[in-house]
Order: structure tokens, then sequence, then C-alpha cells
């Protein structure tokens, strides 16, 4: 069975595209473009992996929505997609101890990522 | 309640203790500051006794005697310039030659007191003093709260900027490698999301050179006697043909020019961003409403939209750089978030004020006062 992707961003061409990009890695999935939406789709769904946009309704969206999906699906890997941290040089390093506690995702992309990178990444987190 | 230390550094015990004296009880206020300012007194006799509580305690006022038994005062002057201290330094000496005044001058002391002294002669010097330091730490506060501010604006506007520019680029990748076949018609739909795209960037640009020539202050402000009803016919007639694609009907409701000391392209940016907004954010087959009123010293001007309206927690938020009211109903609407920002900041250059009253689902208005003094 192909493994379901959420993927939530508020710019409607990055998530067309992005969608199109993980449908052609072989993967089915689900969209939503805010986290209001987000939200409302994790109550009845559970993805076997999220991909989430950081600024979207405020600037910490992909942090919040991140916290509850965690809390309501453990189990389920997060992948924050961000363009933020190259413009603003903020960093947030999850792998640093300080971060883990209150960043709940697996992993931190830049959205100018290639292709077969995210693939990579992708098949990792879900241990494909 | 602010403490400022004071360190006096002279060898006579009876000069120390009486500057303490005097300025114990010693209290400086200043029209601008919220709190008085009181003093915390240190003492040494020595000079190297002296750069020790420099080193240790940083005092923001230096009351220094040049002839000490050690060093002598010029010399622990030097020892503050050298380690950048924030420390404003008085001289207090009886016998200050030229030279000496040229030196420690040269090498930063504020003031010098003459010794002897009257309590009245410190306490004005220290009073001065207060206020110097007062206002430089203010300038410095506003300064680094403004590179804050600047810094933030730029890594926004570097995101808006590169948000399209990402999305055009994907747009255009898939399109070179083919991905939906050999027939152009399958990427009709990139092509305009690329188009509209580009259209975004440029009215992202065009907003920000609004906000430069804003910004850049009065110099290129050209205040003069402007017909205020026909800025506002000139706006709607730039925006009319967006508002027939909307289907959206607009009124200006005054029929007699209406003159006001301005400079009219500012006028204009303010009406171009309000009204368009009136448009964009409003229903098909709504209306925009725009109402301009002369009162003693004032003028009105009302732009009101049969819209899908403002939540109270947006009413908050519309003004500042950047924001866009995201929602279901927005998502096809491009802005830079810009527009009311901009708008803010000319109605702030008049010392005017701006309000807007909304109901979500029933509509917006955004009044805008401007001071007019005849």
């Amino acid at each position: 069975m192909k493994k379901k992707i959420l993927i939530v961003d508020d710019d409607m061409d990055y998530l067309f595209q992005m969608k199109m990009k993980v449908e052609q890695m072989g993967f089915e999935t689900i969209t939503a473009e805010s986290q209001a939406e987000a939200e409302k789709i994790i109550l009845e769904f559970k993805p076997d992996l999220c991909i989430l946009d950081l600024m979207m309704e405020s600037d910490d969206s992909g942090f919040v929505l991140s916290y509850k999906i965690k809390r309501r699906y453990p189990d389920v890997p997060i992948i924050i997609a961000t363009a933020v941290t190259a413009e603003t040089g903020m960093t947030f390093d999850i792998r640093a101890e300080e971060s883990k506690r209150w960043i709940n995702a697996d992993l931190f992309l830049d959205k100018g990522i290639r292709n077969d990178q995210l693939h990579r990444e992708i098949k990792k987190l879900l241990k494909l | 309640m602010a403490t400022f230390k004071v360190l006096i550094i002279d060898d006579e015990q009876g000069i120390r203790d009486g500057t303490k004296r005097i300025l114990q009880n010693f209290k400086v206020d200043y029209p601008f500051m919220d709190e008085q300012i009181d003093f915390q007194i240190l003492e040494a006799g020595t000079g190297t006794e002296g750069i020790e509580i420099i080193d240790k305690d940083q005092p923001d006022i230096l009351l220094l005697d040049n002839k000490l038994p050690d060093i002598q005062g010029v010399e622990v002057l030097e020892y503050v310039k050298s380690k950048h201290y924030d420390i404003v330094v008085v001289m207090i000496t009886s016998y200050a030659s030229l030279e000496l005044a040229v030196k420690a001058t040269r090498d930063g002391a504020f003031d010098f007191i003459p010794k002897p002294f009257t309590p009245q002669e410190i306490r004005a010097s220290i009073e001065n003093i207060t206020k110097h330091i007062f206002l430089k730490r203010m300038t410095q506060t506003l300064n680094s709260t403004g590179k804050q501010i600047r810094f933030q604006f730029l890594s926004v506007l570097s995101h808006e900027l590169k948000a399209p520019l990402n999305a055009i680029d994907g747009y255009l990748k898939m399109i070179r490698e083919r991905q939906l076949g050999n027939s152009i018609e399958s990427y009709d739909e990139m092509i305009d999301r690329s188009m509209e795209r580009i259209k975004g960037m440029r009215t992202l640009i065009l907003d920000l050179l609004d906000m430069t020539k804003i910004e850049s202050g009065k110099p290129t402000q050209k205040l003069q006697a402007i017909d205020v009803r026909k800025i506002a016919q000139l706006s709607i007639d730039t925006i009319r043909p967006y508002a027939i694609q909307k289907d959206v009907d607009i009124y200006l409701n005054n029929r007699e020019p209406l003159f006001m000391k301005a400079d009219a392209g500012e006028i204009e940016i303010i009406f171009n961003n309000l009204i368009s907004n009136a448009v964009k954010y409003n229903k098909t087959g709504g209306r925009v409403d725009i109402f301009i009123e002369k009162l003693p010293d004032l003028v009105r001007m009302t732009v009101s939209d049969t819209g899908i309206g403002l939540t109270e927690v947006d009413k908050n938020r519309i003004f500042d750089d950047f924001v866009r009211i995201k929602s279901q109903q927005t998502r096809n609407i491009t802005g830079s978030g810009l527009g009311l920002s901009i708008v803010r900041k000319i109605v702030d250059m008049y010392h005017g004020s701006i309000d807007v009253q909304s109901m979500p689902e029933q509509g917006s208005t955004f009044t805008i006062t401007l001071s007019n003094p005849d």
C-alpha cells in the first residue's frame, strides 16, 4: 500500500509543486493550505509522514502544528520545510538538545532542497 | 528610581566626605524621564584604588582629582579611555594649568570643577552630566531597536521576494522536464500561476518604492493646496478596470472640489491603497463608497466596502509590515502586505489618525483624519 504524506503550506504554488514531486516518488498525498485546515484533517486521518511549512497563519504555525500532530500520533515523522533559516540566519538545529525539547519535528529541510535529497530523507524517516 | 554610581577619587578625606554629603539625597529629574535618578557614592583615596573600583563597579560618573599620592588623575583618565569604558569624567582640581586642561579634555574629560567648590557647583555639574548620560543612553536604545526593526523588515522582505521566485522556478523546471507531457496546453495553469506570481512581485516592488519615498522623509514632500476630490477621482480611474473585472461599483460621494494643504503624491497613495483594498476584498456585485469631509483644521476621508470584513484580531494587525490576512476567501488575492502599513506611515506624517470599523461578511470602513491647519 502506498504511504500517505500530509503536506501543509500556505503558498499554493509551493504546495502544488511539492504534491507533484512527492506523488512522483510514489507516495499518496493529502494537502492543506493552513494550520487550521491541517488540524481538521488530522482529527480523522493519520498520515504516514508530514511535511509542514513553518510560517503560515503565524510565524510559528509549523511548530504548533508539529506539536499537535505528535501529541495525537507520536510515531508519525514530521519534516518542517522552511525558507526561514537561509534568509534570516536563524538556525533551528533539532539535534541540539535544547531545541528538541520544544520543537517536535524530526527533520528541518530548506525549501530549496533537491528532489533526490528529499526522496532520500523521506525514505529514511519512513524506514523504507 | 534609577541609580547612577558616582566614584570620587581624591586623597583628601574631607573632600570625599563633603561630596558624599552633597550628593546623598540629591535627585535629578527631567521632563522626558519617567523616573528620578539618584546617586550611589563610591570612593577611593588613590589612583590605583580608584582603577580597581572602576574595573569592578563600572561607575557612571567619575569625579577625579588630578593630584593623587600615587599616579596622576590624567593617568586614570587615560586608563578609562583605553578601556573604552562608558564613564563620564569630571576633573576636580585646585591648580588647573591650561596644559592639563587641554590634555584632560583631549582624553575625554567632560567637565572641570575648581577646588574649593560649593555644593551648588557639584550639584549643577552632576545634574548636567546625568541628563547627558540619560539622553546618550536613550539614543543608543533607539538606534539599536531601530536596527532591529530594520533587520526584521529585511528578512521578511527577502522571504517575500524569494517565495514567488521559488514558485516560478519550480514551474519552469517542471515545464522544462516536460513533466505533464509534450503538449503545451497541459502547462497553461503553471504558466498562469507564474504570471500571477510575477504580478505579485511587481506590486511588492511598487509598494516598496512608495515606502522608501516615505521613509526617506520630508525632502520630496511638496505641500501645496490640492483638490482631494480630484485625487480620489484619479485613484478611482486607476482602479476602475480591476473593479469592472470584479463587478464592484465605486461611488465618490462628493461633487465639489475640496482643498487641503498636502502632498498630492502621498494623498494618492492613501486613496490607491484604500480603494484597491476595498475592491480586492469585496464580493461580486459589491460596492465601494468614498466620502471626503472638511472639518475645522481637519480633513476626513472615508472608504467603505461591502466585502469580507475583518475579525477583531485581524483589525489590530493589518497596519503592520507584510501582514496579510490569510483565509479561504483571500487565497487567490495577491498583495504585498505593505499597503496599509504605508498608509499608516503617511497618516503619521500628517499627525493624523486612522480608524477601521468592520464586521466579518458585512464589510469594512476605513476612516482617515488628517490635520489641515488653516
